[in-house]
């Protein structure tokens, strides 16, 4: 049981030690350059194929889940959001399904007591809710703050977006909130799947692994900007190299982002390979993305093909006597 | 079998400690036990339908009589339908294991048992499909341990046998896919598991047994159409005494306005019957009010669909009766009774599978003169529905007072919850029929509503423990209310609901009766020329109509 989350932390961990040692053994255009855009490119393709994947399997049958009351007569009041009839309702479902997590903010925890009354109770579980937001946020915020090393001059909307992470002033170089956040959200769910029983039950080394890179990812980071002040300016100018596909090698640049580099490589080769595909599949699920208005418009069946039935003829043949005698209506009288 | 079990034993049961281990390794210790799987489908029953694999096999014996090429046939079931549902196909990849679907599942609730957590049953399947079907799982099974690691695993016989076990330990209530941020709908994850077992001829008999019967007889119960109209003619001489009034029903009436189809269950079984009673009392004010006809037919006398538990083919198979009745007799639009399973097929897939309907009309109730625009291209509308509508333009002349002894509260069914949304409709015409309604915790109803345990073709009688074990969480809800209330009827609008549930309270709430809306509506609903009723449909004395010590 163990292995399931050592291994993958060994796995990191190793990783780090790989890059970080092959660095300083001379191999620093393997990790800093050729693995890199290997990973990008595998990222890219594999994202592709998976989704195209999805996307050429057929939807036969209109079939969301339906979170409220339906559009019936004009005097009931319909819920347009979790019952929606119209491309409109569907969207504003998606939009707050993808960016605010609408299904999991109704979670709430079943517990049954065995005691005089035999009552199951139900309490809100807001916290894997908030985790999950604070973590995709805090994750897409350090995504989006790394454009400063990719971009030149430093596009102001990531500059805004520095200045807000990092609002709160507290020491130097700047706290950003994200640093904080991040980490924190990727332990939370960390413990949530050691320490809750169930969770610790379905989880595999497929779902230790993703955060454990995330967190070595997110550790290194921290460390680089805060700690042992690596070389931003030799940084920079090999995260443009790569970026205008010129790439160099330049002197000083620490063995530490090496290290960094390849797990946010292996990060993006895994990537589309991984339950971490939820991030294109939230957007095709059927049971979100359509409305229900199949009783109201036809939705049409790509490969829908004829079935042998019973007819009511061979149903009459079989029974025309009773029939007759019971006094029931029948097309032929003998 | 909970025939044996009392509601404490089977309390006493339930623990939720999950084993430290590692799931992949239990396989081979699950026990097929009695009280919790359904018996074999019958050959004769696969036969009728030209199925595959009939022969007569027992789930507990080792051998289970498959085809040499079973693993194929699985693996190819398993590749076509990854290409015919995106359903399917997105759900194997995306799910991360949140857990957040874990205790929304009332077999997990009822059971304790890890492998009744919805995405844990999912697993069970999506172990194969990671290992045969994605590149990763391809390459982890050449690593050491690799297979372990990603959670993947080979089709065994273990394998299939566990699958089957617990996919039949499903119902398909669709309540985890309401919590699961990616949508993912475990009732469409069994439903392809079932067709794949169907591909082996691995179905249980209580579904198996139904869809032979509704295929050649027009219903699940084999009810041949003489028997059929006794069974109605009974209902009209119980009518009759209770109201003066004789309901006699059309039945295969060319040219009627309107096709009624509704589950056999409630012609057969109570308190299914008094719905039906209740539909009978309706129909004849319709008719003697406003001249509305209505026809019953014989041969598509099954509204429900156990079809849609065995394969998309077989449900497409049986439901097609529909139209071609409605198209025979040349009626305006269908309606349809109350029924759970019945309706998410109706609302979700009849017109896709078996239109389009462009021999009938688009719905208008003529006395009303509402046009019923939810149901503008499958042409059939929901009884609540089309009822809630007469009542709300007064059409109905109705005296509550009559079911003044009646305590409600309503159970709603899972499929009209969740795949399809009728909500307010029922409601409506309780309030409108009985004085005294109360709902159950909201975690309970609506879209949060528990199954009733028996749902997905799982009402059978052998595996008594597992559906008492999952009509817990709906129980619990019922005693509240019954506690704090004085709750003494649950309605319902599901003929499967109507049955299981009476089980349900006899088990574990003995003091509520269960009671189709119908049913309500029949005793307020005052017929012209009806005689001073003193008993309602169940013969048993109207409120005030009490005899004297």
């Amino acid at each position: 049981m163990t292995q399931k989350y050592l291994i993958p932390l060994t796995a990191v961990f190793l990783l780090f030690l790989v890059a970080y040692a092959g660095a300083g053994a001379g191999l620093g255009w393997f990790f800093g350059i050729v693995f890199p855009y290997l990973a990008v490119i595998a990222f890219l393709v594999g994202f592709v194929i998976k989704v195209m994947g999805w996307a050429r399997s057929a939807v036969p049958f209109r079939i969301p889940t339906t979170c409220g009351q339906q559009k019936s007569l004009p005097w009931i009041k319909q819920n347009r959001i979790d019952n929606p009839d119209t491309a409109s309702g569907v969207f504003i479902r998606m939009l707050l399904e993808i960016f605010l997590f609408r299904s999991l903010f109704r979670n709430t925890k079943a517990a049954f007591n065995r005691n005089a009354s035999n009552r199951i109770t139900y309490s809100w579980e807001i916290f894997l809710w908030v985790a999950a937001l604070a973590f995709h946020y805090a994750f897409l915020v350090v995504l989006l703050r790394h454009f400063r090393f990719f971009t030149s001059p430093v596009p102001s909307c990531v500059q805004f977006l520095e200045a807000l992470d990092g609002i709160v002033q507290l020491g130097l170089p700047g706290l950003f909130l994200s640093g904080v956040v991040l980490p924190a959200a990727v332990l939370f769910l960390l413990a949530r799947r050691l320490f809750d029983q169930k969770v610790r039950y379905i989880s595999q080394g497929s779902d230790y692994f993703p955060l454990f890179l995330i967190l070595g990812i997110a550790v290194t980071g921290i460390f680089m900007r805060y700690f042992t002040k690596v070389d931003i300016v030799a940084i920079k100018e090999m995260t443009m190299g790569l970026v205008t596909l010129s790439p160099t090698i330049p002197d000083g640049v620490a063995s530490l982002f090496y290290g960094h580099l390849f797990l946010v490589s292996i990060l993006f080769a895994y990537f589309p390979a991984s339950k971490l595909m939820h991030l294109g599949g939230v957007f095709l699920s059927p049971t979100r993305n359509m409305a229900n208005n199949t009783r109201a418009k036809r939705h049409v069946n790509p490969w829908n093909y004829d079935v042998p039935i019973h007819t009511y003829e061979q149903y009459e043949d079989h029974f025309r006597d009773k029939m007759i005698e019971a006094g029931l209506p029948v097309e032929k009288k003998e | 079998m909970a025939d044996e079990l009392t509601p404490d034993e089977l309390l006493d049961k339930i623990d939720y400690a999950t084993d430290s281990g590692n799931w992949l390794d239990t396989t081979k210790s699950v026990q097929i036990r009695p009280g919790m799987y359904c018996y074999a489908a019958k050959p004769e029953s696969v036969e009728t339908l030209g199925l595959p694999n009939a022969r007569s096999w027992n789930p507990t014996e080792e051998d289970w009589k498959l085809p040499d090429n079973w693993q194929q046939i699985i693996h190819d079931g398993i590749k076509e339908r990854l290409e015919k549902f995106r359903t399917f196909k997105i759900f194997m990849d995306v799910c991360v294991r949140c857990g957040a679907c874990a205790d929304k599942c009332h077999f997990f609730l009822g059971t304790g048992d890890p492998k009744n957590m919805p995405v844990l049953r999912a697993e069970l399947l999506r172990s194969i499909y990671r290992n045969d079907f994605t590149t990763a799982g391809k390459i982890l099974q050449k690593i050491p341990g690799g297979q372990r690691l990603g959670g993947n695993r080979p089709l065994t016989l273990d394998v299939l046998k566990e699958m089957w076990y617990y996919f039949f330990q499903c119902t398909e209530c669709r309540r985890c896919s309401v919590f699961c941020p990616y949508g993912i709908d475990t009732a469409e994850i069994t439903i392809m598991a079932r067709e794949l077992f169907n591909l082996l001829g691995l179905n249980i008999d209580w579904i198996a047994t139904p869809v032979s019967n509704c295929y050649t007889t027009g219903n699940h119960l084999g009810i041949q159409p003489h028997a059929f109209k006794d069974m109605l003619d009974f209902f009209v001489e119980d009518i009759e005494d209770i109201t003066g009034v004789d309901c006699t029903p059309n039945y295969q009436k060319k040219g009627a306005d309107i096709l009624f189809v509704t589950p056999s269950g409630d012609v057969f079984a109570d308190p299914g019957t008094y719905t039906c009673q209740g539909y009978l009392i309706l129909f004849k004010y319709l008719k003697e009010k406003y001249g509305l006809d209505v026809t019953w037919s014989t041969y598509a006398s099954e509204g429900g669909n156990f079809g849609f538990f065995t394969s998309h083919e077989t449900m497409k198979r049986l439901n097609a009766k529909m139209y071609y009745e409605a198209k025979r007799l040349g009626v305006k639009w269908i309606l349809g009774g109350e029924c759970g399973h019945m309706w998410r097929v109706i609302h979700q897939y009849m017109d896709t599978m078996n239109g389009p309907a462009d021999f009938l009309e688009v719905p208008v109730n003529p006395i009303t003169g509402t046009k019923f625009h939810n149901s503008a291209s499958t042409k059939m509308v929901h009884i609540t529905e089309f009822t809630a509508d007469l009542i709300k333009h007064g059409k109905l002349e109705l005296d509550k007072g009559r079911n003044a002894n009646r305590i409600m509260t309503f159970h709603d069914s899972c499929n009209p919850a969740r795949g399809m949304g009728l909500l307010d409709e029922p409601r409506y015409v309780i309030n409108n029929v009985c004085d005294n309604f109360y709902e159950m915790p909201p975690n309970t109803i609506r879209e949060n509503t528990f199954c009733c345990g028996s749902g997905a073709g799982l009402n059978a009688g052998e595996n008594m423990e597992l559906r008492m074990a999952g009509a817990l969480p709906r129980a619990t809800a019922l005693k509240h209310v019954h506690e704090k209330y004085g709750v003494n009827t649950l309605g319902t609008i599901c003929a499967i609901d109507r049955a299981a549930l009476s089980t349900l309270c006899e088990y574990w709430v003995p003091e509520v009766e269960v009671a189709g809306i119908h049913e309500l509506v029949g005793n307020a609903l005052i017929l012209p020329g009806e005689k001073e009723r003193t008993e309602d449909l169940r013969m048993e004395p109207l409120p005030g109509c009490e005899e004297e010590e």
